[in-house]
């Protein structure tokens, strides 16, 4: 090596002695050695690593490290701080009535955010995250409601469900007047005309009119003579623009024939009455809330 | 004639009469490189003269800056921060005097960093790298450290006679007093540091009491660190492998930027010069390495322009000093353009083009960009405003078989004052708007000083108005501050089943 050091002529530093395209040189420009050092030193960081952290996989786990760090406790720790950050608010939604809370703007934010999160988790596989509802499953954005829209009733739907089997569910379902015979196949498409014709339909007068004595018969007990239902029975208001089934008529036929029950679990005891009550605040921020 | 006295390994001791011949090498030298380069000492003598001079203000300036800015104040009313200069990152605002800057205005630091850039090519265009010289932090610290060293264990010779001997009582103790002084300066510098993200009073008393936030002792930690590795030890190390810029620049400067050259047409045949010597068959260059003596970064200028220059000018100084004594003109070394430093001798200097297309093109830059920031911040509002359409459902059909679409709208006080806004729509015939645990769509919504409220707005329209719209009709929402009359409007849209 030191016997053919090259100098390349033009600037007079010594070349590495490496050569592309024939005449293309390297010089040597020398790294200086603490730079050297300083990456042995950042392998035996490294190790010191090793020893404190966990690091290594395994075959069933890894190897933990003497600090006994974890990011799942890192991040359990700050769930902790968070939730203590929480307390007052919690502890004022828990002890106000409803209509102080909307009033405080600082605790209408935290229920608001905390009752979002909690739909997603809790309500949205049926309901959808942003509360649209689906055939069956009814629209919470809308100002329709089957067992009340105020902020009590929304609360108690929530905390003992519809037809759950809890003791203070809400009961009642609508008969399967075709399965059951109750009603002919004609009464059925009969009354579906007269349902439809409440909210603007078109429809043959003659079958209107048939379906109107039905109605009067069978159905107003829970609907009512005007149509508009009852939230106590949960008997939808059947002149409005909004079917929970479908608005087609072969969709009420369905409706009239083989009966409707759907169910929504009671989430007292699943949920804590806070959550219960920021979630109906929630809902009923949703603007249909009456 | 004299005769000229002869060192021991022959060179003569003298360059000219009285003026002695520096036993010195440069340390980075073309012909000392090798692979892996073992590190050389640089033993930087001390320089007096004019850029010197320049050099003791602008670090007196920008020292005195660094460590005096926290702790002015300014007052900005009872809930901001009286600091006035802080970057107070817990609550996302930057503060600047009068200035103030929230996190998503972060643009405006965009564009200083911009100006400060196109600043630096456009000195570096004129005067080569001025930046590395006289205002970087690792130059303005090093020459720092340079002069505490020099303060406790003597200029050059006496520091290379100091580390050459052996651990006597007398190195021992200006050794530690050295280090001792390097670490107060960079535990000062550290500990300013911090100062810039939270009232320094307050931080003060705190890092005393030992109550400061972790993070505040982790970075007054480092930065300490830093300040002594980099400063006091690193040095030159940090110029020529760590920093980017020296590669950088060589693209900034062409060959009418001045920089610090040595006339090696004037200069050569160097040698020594001896007493009564004719000046006429020889070059102004004695050999007496004063320059290279002087230089912090171990190089010889003599040997033309060079990656490791940092162009502090200090030769400058040491060779005008020799020139005025051995009666030769000055500016042997000087600032030039690469243009006369390569003129054959005895032409006629070209005068120096400080206008041409480079300095025009980054100024007219940065005219642009500070044009374009001042017009940002003239139109800058204390009332920032968002409109987010509800997308999950896009639309909710009501009982009635009216039409509904949900707004988030935010309103960004910026005041330090609460303020009071009315919201309203414009564009869609017949709708009624609503907000969120409001009566009427008429009560004023408070916001208060420096903060953003989110408020829930649907807006309806009644079925028989439903046939008349599209699947998406344009809708602006205004916001109004009901004071000062201030409005904003957003536009947004408004969507239905259609037709």
């Amino acid at each position: 090596m030191a016997g053919n050091k090259e100098i390349d002529a033009v600037t007079g530093v010594e070349t590495t002695g490496h050569v592309w395209d024939g005449d293309l040189k390297e010089l040597n420009k020398p790294l200086p050695k603490w730079w050297l050092y300083v990456l042995y030193a950042s392998i035996v960081w490294s190790i010191g690593y090793w020893v404190l952290y966990p690091t290594w996989p395994g075959i069933d786990g890894y190897t933990r490290g003497i600090l006994g760090y974890s990011q799942r406790a890192e991040v359990m720790k700050d769930v902790a701080l968070a939730k203590q950050s929480q307390a007052s608010f919690l502890e004022a939604i828990a002890s106000k009535p409803i209509e102080e809370i909307e009033k405080n703007p600082d605790l209408m934010e935290f229920v608001l955010r905390g009752g979002a999160t909690q739909f997603g988790n809790n309500c949205a596989p049926c309901h959808g995250k942003g509360a649209q509802g689906f055939k069956g499953y009814p629209n919470l954005n809308d100002d329709d409601w089957l067992w009340g829209g105020s902020n009590e009733a929304i609360q108690n739907t929530i905390s003992y469900g519809i037809r759950s089997g809890h003791e203070k569910a809400h009961e009642g379902a609508m008969p399967r007047f075709g399965l059951d015979q109750l009603l002919t196949n004609a009464q059925i498409s009969d009354t579906a005309d007269y349902v439809l014709s409440l909210s603007g339909a078109a429809g043959d007068a003659a079958a209107i009119e048939r379906g109107k004595a039905v109605f009067a018969e069978q159905c107003a007990a829970c609907h009512g003579a005007d149509a508009k239902g009852n939230l106590e029975l949960g008997a939808p208001n059947l002149t409005d623009a909004i079917w929970l089934y479908g608005g087609r008529k072969a969709d009420v036929e369905e409706t009239v024939r083989n009966g409707r029950g759907g169910v929504m679990p009671a989430w007292e005891g699943k949920l804590d009455p806070v959550t219960i009550k920021m979630l109906a605040i929630y809902v009923h921020s949703l603007g249909g809330g009456k | 004639m004299e005769p000229v006295s002869v060192s021991k390994n022959g060179t003569p001791a003298e360059a000219a009469p009285g003026i002695a011949r520096i036993d010195v090498a440069a340390v980075s030298s073309k012909a000392l490189r090798s692979l892996y380069g073992t590190r050389q000492k640089i033993y930087p003598k001390r320089a007096k003269g004019t850029f010197r001079s320049i050099k003791w203000l602008v670090m007196a300036v920008t020292l005195g800056i660094y460590y005096l800015l926290p702790w002015f104040r300014w007052d900005r009313g009872p809930t901001l921060p009286n600091q006035a200069f802080l970057l107070d990152f817990a609550n996302q605002r930057l503060f600047f005097g009068p200035i103030e800057i929230w996190a998503q205005e972060l643009y405006f630091i965009t564009g200083i960093l911009v100006i400060s850039a196109l600043g630096l090519f456009l000195v570096t265009a004129i005067a080569g790298r001025m930046w590395c010289g006289y205002a970087c932090p690792q130059t303005v610290w090093t020459d720092l450290m340079i002069a505490v060293e020099r303060f406790w264990q003597g200029d050059r010779n006496a520091r290379m006679r100091l580390d050459s001997a052996g651990w006597t009582f007398e190195k021992i103790w200006k050794k530690t007093a050295t280090h001792v002084t390097w670490l107060l300066i960079s535990l000062a510098t550290g500990g300013v540091l911090v100062f810039y993200f939270r009232d320094a009073p307050t931080l003060a008393g705190e890092l005393i009491r030992g109550d400061a936030p972790i993070v505040a002792y982790v970075f007054l930690g480092v930065f300490t660190a830093t300040t002594y590795l980099l400063g006091g030890i690193a040095r030159e190390q940090v110029c020529i492998y760590m920093c980017p810029w020296p590669r950088i620049q060589a693209a900034m400067f062409d060959a009418e930027s001045l920089l610090v050259s040595y006339h090696d047409h004037r200069g050569e045949p160097r040698g020594p010069h001896k007493k009564g010597q004719s000046w006429l068959d020889r070059g102004d260059c004695i050999d007496c390495k004063a320059c290279v003596a002087v230089c912090p970064m171990g190089i010889d200028i003599r040997d033309g322009a060079q990656l490791e220059c940092i162009q502090c000018a200090l030769c400058i100084d040491a060779c005008d000093d020799i020139m005025g004594k051995v009666g030769r003109p000055k500016g042997l070394i000087s600032y030039d353009t690469f243009l006369n430093v390569e003129a054959p001798a005895g032409a006629e200097r070209s005068p120096v083009r400080f206008v041409r297309p480079r300095t025009v093109l980054y100024s007219v830059l940065i005219a642009l960009v500070i044009g374009l920031m001042g017009w940002a911040w003239m139109a800058r509002s204390t009332l920032q405003v968002s409109v987010i359409a509800d997308r999950n459902p896009i639309f909710v059909t009501l009982s009635d078989g009216g039409v509904r679409n949900g707004y988030t709208v935010k309103i960004l006080n910026k005041t330090h004052a609460h303020q009071q806004f009315r919201v309203g729509v414009d564009g869609l015939a017949g709708a009624h708007v609503s907000i969120v645990g409001f009566d009427g769509s008429d009560t004023p919504l408070t916001v208060e000083a420096d903060s953003v409220r989110a408020y829930k707005v649907y807006v309806s329209v009644p079925p028989a108005l439903r046939q008349q719209l599209s699947s998406s009709t344009n809708l602006k929402v205004s916001v109004t501050n009901v004071e000062s009359g201030d409005t904003v409007i957003t536009d947004t849209t408004f969507r239905s089943s259609g037709q």
